[in-house]
């Protein structure tokens, strides 16, 4: 499983976190008890406000309901299962799901168990340019029947980092608007990819100002570190109050018999951190230190292959963006890479970005260039 | 227009709603015996010593937070079978089970609900006692099974109909599943008798039934964990191979950690490797790893021997309490002058007791007397204090005079 590690190879605790575990562990005023089923609603209101920005105007008209969930997968799960029984009908199981090829291959498994009979994909990843296959992508909305559901990755796109740019994502838009297709953005790395907050959910809040309904499954894992701690928030954006209560009033029966009410160390952890001004900064400021050493360790690696005059264009190790990088090695070369090099990484030719430190930049460039000219 | 128009309102959940009323209600006597979470005897949350002991210990040491596995956290788990199970149990040593960490039991009770649709062929029926805890049904129900019931609560005598459930038992068809309340019945607080387990176990032998335990009050009964176990144990000793669900909710004040267990007991532990596998699918589409706070708690309360014993002497001093003030509300009726005989509220067991009140007389208990339960007449006595029990007698007895 992917998760960050600092320049050692090792994982890293945020430093905010650490300080506001201490604030829990030091306040004999909390207790075990039970969350609401929805969750706790700090940590709803402000993880939702996170995904959408304070001004956003869902926010302010009242349109948005929170469903605080086991990471982001549970998120995921919830807003699944409540489009199996609710959208596009009652209980339409052929409703199409479109996911990316590639994507997580968790969100297959996801929708599946769901209930949904009709999981199909839409063009994402062009192998020969190393990019974003935009027209096939939009081709593919064009041609999906009306009311699909589309899996949208809010930034960071897993596995191959390549994100549309924004006038892409406006394109997306107007065709998903003009043929009613639902968007359900999976944010999992919100802050992670660029070290901005806004700029990785702007592609969410353009959908929201584009008076959109839409689902975003949010994960605090990577983002504030928590990964053990299960916290995610599947955020709801509503026509109105009324449709949105109703929602959440039946999100909550679908939590009743999947886990009850969710676990709160991790929520109190984000909550209390997001809604004070100071903590917030903080963890702003740890958010960029990831995102910073994964942008370095792209721009390093980047130019040790153009300086090794490795074979092919590497401007695409910069513009992908997260966690993850999708190098265009080939099945072979990837095996060249595992077995003589002994650097792991998968037959997609995907490598996990926070494996890269500064001490074994070289050995990976150079492993990469032997792999490309052997 | 909106994608939502036709989604209907979901109607308010019975047991949550009943504290949901509380709140809102502004009189000083109100008392809240709806929703089952441990009170002390000032009616305050409890957390028990060895639960911060454990915490301060897990604050020292500076852990990560790396992914736990799909099936939780091996410590905990081990841990769990081995209580459930009990250290000399042929199965626990023998390898053939498997125990995968849930969130605590409707978790825990839904992955083996699904595991069943998936993998149970021979059925779609699950088998509960009549009356059982409401979100049973809903759990097994969107996991794609069927409900049926078998008699179980007496209504006449507040006790257990064992003849009825014995005669019901006798008539599911073959390959069915059974759902059988490990100890402290909810929402009855009326177990069986250890000679009724094992004619039950007999009857379920016979029957070639599948039985699915839910244990959710382990310790927290009758304030042994060896006694509350023991149903448990019986059927497997008598070669029926159960899957059972555990929460640590309550026997550790653990409520929002979301800790338990669920394991099936195998052929062999080659079977048993297949089934974690099997439940591994099942769980990662659903939340991908379970959260660790509250199974790391558990495991190191398990696992330390001074915790440990910590722990059993924490877990019967709630159970006693409990246990004390069942007595002390049928003192408090017969002191009321009440006639009538509440005998079940001493031999009921573990959190919740089924008074035999009625709808009518529920409503005029949280109406005039600001009482809240649920509408079947179940209040949770860790809601009853020594301060209160007379207030709730005098009520009682108010209105069933």
């Amino acid at each position: 499983l992917a998760a960050y590690r600092t320049d050692e190879g090792q994982p890293w605790v945020l430093p905010v976190v650490k300080k506001v575990e201490q604030m829990i562990a030091n306040d004999n005023s909390l207790n075990h008890e039970y969350l609401p089923i929805l969750g706790l609603p700090e940590f709803r209101a402000n993880a939702s406000r996170i995904a959408l920005g304070d001004d956003s105007p869902a926010i302010k008209e009242n349109r948005i309901g929170s469903v605080q969930s086991l990471g982001g997968t549970g998120a995921l799960r919830i807003g699944a299962e409540f489009l199996r029984r609710w959208y596009n009908g009652n209980n339409n199981t052929a409703t199409p799901v479109y996911i990316s090829a590639p994507s997580w291959e968790n969100h297959n498994s996801v929708f599946v168990d769901a209930g949904f009979k009709d999981i199909r994909t839409y063009h994402y990843w062009d192998a020969a340019k190393r990019g974003l296959d935009l027209q096939g992508l939009l081709d593919d909305m064009e041609k999906a029947p009306e009311f699909s559901i589309f899996i949208l990755h809010a930034c960071a796109h897993n596995p191959t980092g390549t994100d549309p740019t924004p006038d892409q994502w406006k394109q997306i838009a107007a065709v998903m608007k003009r043929r009613f297709l639902f968007p359900f953005f999976d944010s999992a790395y919100q802050g992670f990819a660029s070290g901005s907050l806004d700029k990785d959910a702007w592609a969410v809040r353009y959908f929201v100002s584009e008076g959109f309904e839409l689902f975003c499954a949010q994960s605090f894992s990577k983002n504030f570190g928590l990964y053990n701690e299960r916290v995610g928030n599947l955020t709801v954006v509503g026509k109105d109050a009324d449709n949105v209560q109703r929602v959440l009033s039946q999100m909550e029966k679908i939590v009743r018999t999947t886990w009850s009410n969710p676990p709160s160390q991790g929520a109190r952890i984000v909550a209390t951190t997001l809604s004070s001004p100071q903590l917030f900064a903080e963890w702003k400021d740890n958010v960029k230190t990831m995102a910073d050493r994964v942008l370095l360790m792209r721009s390093e690696l980047r130019s040790r292959l153009e300086s090794l005059g490795t074979p092919g264009t590497w401007n695409h190790i910069t513009e992908q963006i997260g966690m993850f990088s999708f190098t265009g090695l080939n099945p072979k070369q990837v095996e060249y890479m595992i077995k003589e090099k002994h650097i792991y990484l998968m037959a997609s030719g995907r490598i996990n970005m926070c494996g890269l430190t500064t001490k074994n930049l070289d050995y990976v460039a150079k492993s990469i260039h032997e792999a490309v000219t052997k | 227009s909106s994608w939502w128009s036709h989604v209907e309102m979901g109607p308010p959940d019975p047991i949550l709603g009943v504290t949901e009323a509380f709140k809102r209600d502004t009189n000083s006597k109100k008392m809240n015996l709806g929703v089952g979470a441990y009170r002390d005897d000032n009616g305050k949350p409890y957390v028990l010593n060895c639960v911060r002991k454990a915490e301060a210990m897990i604050a020292s040491k500076k852990m990560d937070k790396e992914y736990l596995p799909i099936g939780g956290l091996a410590d905990f788990t081990r841990a769990s079978a081995e209580l459930a199970l009990g250290e000399n149990s042929e199965a626990f040593k023998s390898g053939r089970y498997v125990t995968v960490q849930g969130i605590s039991g409707t978790g825990s009770l839904r992955i083996g609900a699904n595991f069943l649709q998936r993998f149970f062929k021979s059925s779609r029926d699950v088998y509960l006692p009549k009356p059982s805890w409401g979100n049973h049904t809903p759990i097994f129900r969107d996991a794609g099974m069927q409900l049926q019931a078998y008699r179980y609560y007496d209504p006449k005598t507040c006790s257990l109909d064992f003849s009825g459930a014995m005669d019901d038992i006798s008539k599911i068809p073959e390959k069915s599943i059974i759902l059988l309340h490990a100890c402290a019945h909810n929402p009855t607080g009326v177990d069986p008798r250890q000679e009724q387990w094992k004619e039950l176990a007999a009857m379920v032998k016979k029957r070639n039934l599948l039985v699915y335990f839910d244990m959710a009050y382990q310790g927290f009964a009758s304030g042994d964990i060896n006694r509350d176990a023991w149903a448990v144990r019986y059927f497997i000793e008598q070669g029926i191979n159960v899957v059972l669900s555990q929460s640590y909710a309550k026997n550790m004040g653990l409520y929002g950690e979301r800790a338990g267990a669920f394991t099936v007991i195998c052929s062999d532990a080659e079977e048993a490797k297949r089934v974690e596998s099997q439940l591994k699918i099942l769980i990662r589409p659903m939340y991908s790893n379970p959260p660790l706070n509250g199974a790391r708690i558990a495991s190191i309360i398990l696992n330390t021997p001074d915790l440990r014993k910590e722990w059993l002497v924490e877990v019967k001093g709630m159970a006693d309490r409990i246990i004390s003030m069942r007595t002390q509300l049928v003192s408090n009726l017969k002191k009321e002058g009440s006639s009538h005989n509440w005998q079940h509220i001493t031999d009921q067991i573990g959190m919740f007791c089924f008074t035999g009140l009625k709808p009518e007389q529920v409503e005029r208990l949280i109406k005039e007397f600001s009482i809240y339960m649920t509408k079947d007449g179940r209040i949770s006595v860790a809601g009853v204090t020594s301060g209160n029990v007379g207030y709730l007698a005098h009520a009682i007895h108010q209105v069933t005079k």
